[in-house]
C-alpha cells in the first residue's frame, strides 16, 4: 500500500468560487486532489503541488510615455514572475500594437508568449 | 441663452461596464435612439485600470484581464453603432427624466429622454471617512488611485507599503506593489475575516509571503512633508485598538482599501429612494427605481464582487428599459423583502411581477452550515442549505414562477438558520 508523503491545503485560484482543496502525495508519486469542484481546481491542484504556475499581468512603456497593459498568454513558473518582469521593464514599444498582439514571444523560454491586453497608435 | 435640448428615448449615464452591457441589451430589444454619456475620455470604466486577471470566466467563459473585458463590450457597442459622448459631464437628473449635461464642445445642453440609466459606478472611501489619528502628509492614497497611478501613469506611489483593509482591490495592490519592487510591510484588516475573495488572498499576499493582520487597524500616522511610520493595533470585538499591541511600522506609502460606495449624487437629485445598506436605489426585479423609466444597475445600485454578474444585472435594466420605452408599465403591486440582520440586504428589493425572479443578498459575517430560507407569513417558500457564506462574497437565490405566482402580497422574510 502507499504512503502519504506529502499533503496541504489549498484556496483554488481559477475562479472566484475559491474552493478549498486537500491535496496529498503518495510516496509512489499518485496525486490526490479533494474538494474541488470543477476538473479545472483538480489541475490546479496537481500543478500547485509539482509545479506551480502563475499568469503574470504588467505593463510596459510606449515611445509616447503611455503605459500598454500586457500579460502572459498562459501560466509562467512562479519562480519566474520576477525575472519576466525585469525583462518587460525593459521594453519600449514603438509600433502600432492591438489587443492580443505579441510583444515578446516565449518570454525568458516559459513557452508563454507576452501580449497586448490594450491598444496603442504612434501619434 | 436658452439652453439647447435634444430627445432621446434612452440615455445611459456612465460608460463602463454596467452603461455598456446595458446599451447592448437596450439595442438588441429593439432600442434604437440611445445615447451613453460618459465623464472619462474613454468608455470602459474603471476597468480600463484593472490590468489583472479573472475577469469573465462567467460571462465569457475565458480568463481576461479587465481592459480586455472592457474591449469585448466596445466593440459590441461600435458594431451596433450605439452613440455615445464622451468627456460628458451629467450635473443633474429631474424625476421627469430631463438631464443636464455638459462638455467642453457643446458647452451646457438638456436631454429629455424617455427612460433613464443610472450606472456611474461607486467610488472608494477616502481617508477623511476613517477619523484615523495623526498628521496629513503625503503618501496616503486610495488603493484605487495607487492603481491608476502604477498602471496607467506609470508611477510608483512609493516604495514601503502598508495596507488598510483587505477588500479586493487592496490585495491586487499588494501583488502590484510587490512585483513593481516595492516591499508591502502589512495588510491590515479591522474585521476578523478578509473581505477579499479567497483566491485573491492565495494568489496576491500567500505568493509573495505578504503578512495579513486580522482584527487590526492603524491607530496612527506619523510624517510632516511625506509618510514616515504608521501605528498598527490589534482590536477586541467591539472593534476597540488594545493599546498594549500598538506597534509601528516604518514605511513611506498607506493604501486604504475600506470599501467601495455608491456614487448616487444624480439618483438622489432624481428624487430616487435609497436603500440605507446598499447606498444604492430600491429596485424592482427589472432594476426599475421607485421612479418610473429610471432604472440602475451595476456598481450605483450595490457594490459587486465581479463585473460579469455587473453585465448580467445590466443587461436586466437594458432589456427593461427597452420594454418600458415600449410601452410596458409596472404591476402595481410590490412585495418587499424584509432581511433578518444575517443576511444584510437583497437586489431587488421589491418585486412587481408574477414570474421567477432571482434575488442577489450579502450576510452580516462569516456563517457555516446555514439554511437559507425565504417566509411568506408562516409560509416558508424557499430553502436551501449551504457550507459557508461569508459577507464578501454575494449570495443569490432563485424563486421559480410557481412559487412567485402564489404569493400573498405581504412582506416576505428572508433569513439564515445558523446551526453550529
Amino acid at each position: 500500500m502507499s504512503k502519504i508523503v506529502k499533503e496541504k491545503d489549498l484556496t483554488c485560484i481559477i475562479c472566484p468560487r475559491g474552493c478549498q482543496l486537500h491535496v496529498t502525495v503518495a510516496d509512489d508519486g499518485e496525486i490526490t486532489v479533494t474538494g474541488q469542484t470543477c476538473a479545472r481546481g483538480k489541475k490546479y491542484g496537481e500543478t500547485e503541488l509539482t509545479h506551480p504556475t502563475r499568469t503574470l499581468t504588467s505593463t510596459v512603456l510606449t515611445a509616447d510615455g503611455s503605459m500598454l497593459s500586457v500579460r502572459t498568454s498562459a501560466p509562467i513558473p512562479k519562480e519566474m514572475l520576477f525575472a519576466c518582469m525585469d525583462r518587460l521593464n525593459l521594453v519600449v514599444v514603438d509600433h502600432d500594437v492591438d489587443f492580443g498582439d505579441v510583444i515578446i514571444p516565449n518570454i525568458l523560454d516559459t513557452g508563454a508568449d507576452l501580449i497586448a491586453t490594450g491598444a496603442w497608435k504612434r501619434a | 441663452m436658452k439652453l439647447k435640448t435634444i430627445s432621446k428615448d434612452l440615455v445611459i449615464i456612465g460608460g463602463g461596464p454596467a452603461g455598456m452591457s446595458a446599451a447592448v441589451a437596450a439595442y438588441d430589444a429593439g432600442v434604437r435612439d440611445l445615447l451613453i454619456l460618459e465623464r472619462d475620455s474613454s468608455l470602459g470604466g474603471i476597468l480600463q485600470q484593472c490590468i489583472h486577471n479573472g475577469f469573465g470566466l462567467h460571462r465569457f467563459g475565458e480568463e481576461l484581464s479587465g481592459p480586455e473585458y472592457a474591449h469585448r463590450y466596445e466593440v459590441m457597442v461600435h458594431e451596433r453603432n450605439i452613440d455615445y459622448k464622451l468627456n460628458t459631464m451629467v450635473m443633474d437628473v429631474s424625476p421627469d427624466k430631463v438631464i443636464t449635461a455638459t462638455n467642453s464642445e457643446e458647452g451646457m445642453f438638456y436631454i429629455r429622454a424617455k427612460a433613464v440609466i443610472l450606472a456611474m459606478g461607486c467610488r472608494e472611501r477616502p481617508r477623511g471617512a476613517l477619523n484615523t489619528p495623526g498628521t496629513r502628509p503625503a503618501g496616503i492614497f486610495t488603493a484605487g488611485t495607487a492603481q491608476k497611478l502604477v498602471n496607467m501613469k506609470g508611477c510608483m506611489p512609493g516604495r514601503n507599503v502598508v495596507i488598510l483593509g483587505s477588500g479586493d482591490i487592496g490585495l491586487i495592490m499588494a501583488r502590484r506593489m510587490t512585483l513593481e519592487g516595492a516591499k508591502v510591510h502589512a495588510v491590515c484588516e479591522l474585521m476578523p475575516y478578509s473581505g477579499g475573495l479567497a483566491r485573491n488572498i492565495e494568489q496576491c499576499l500567500h505568493d509573495f509571503d505578504i503578512p495579513l493582520y486580522l482584527s487590526t487597524t492603524v491607530v496612527g500616522i506619523k510624517g510632516r512633508d511625506r509618510l514616515e511610520s504608521v501605528t498598527i493595533a490589534s482590536v477586541d470585538e467591539k472593534r476597540k485598538p488594545i493599546a498594549s499591541t500598538m506597534r509601528e511600522i516604518p514605511c513611506d506609502t498607506l493604501l486604504l482599501s475600506v470599501g467601495l460606495i455608491p456614487e448616487n449624487e444624480l439618483t438622489k437629485s432624481a428624487s430616487v429612494p435609497l436603500d440605507r445598506v446598499t447606498s444604492g436605489a430600491v429596485v424592482d426585479q427589472d432594476r426599475m427605481t421607485m421612479v418610473d423609466g429610471i432604472f440602475a444597475c451595476g456598481n450605483v445600485l450595490h457594490v459587486h464582487d465581479l463585473v460579469d454578474f455587473v453585465s448580467e444585472e445590466s443587461a436586466i435594466a437594458g432589456r427593461a428599459a427597452a420594454a418600458y420605452i415600449g410601452g410596458r408599465t409596472r404591476g402595481s403591486e410590490a412585495i418587499t423583502f424584509v432581511p433578518d440582520g444575517k443576511v444584510r440586504y437583497t437586489v431587488p428589493q421589491k418585486i412587481t411581477t408574477r414570474d421567477e425572479v432571482n434575488v442577489f443578498f450579502r450576510v452580516a459575517n462569516i456563517y457555516r452550515n446555514v439554511r437559507i430560507f425565504v417566509r411568506d407569513g408562516d409560509r416558508e417558500i424557499y430553502s436551501a442549505k449551504k457550507l459557508k457564506v461569508a459577507p464578501g462574497e454575494m449570495e443569490s437565490i432563485k424563486l421559480k414562477k410557481e412559487v412567485v405566482e402564489s404569493l400573498s402580497g405581504q412582506p416576505l422574510s428572508i433569513g439564515l438558520e445558523v446551526s453550529e
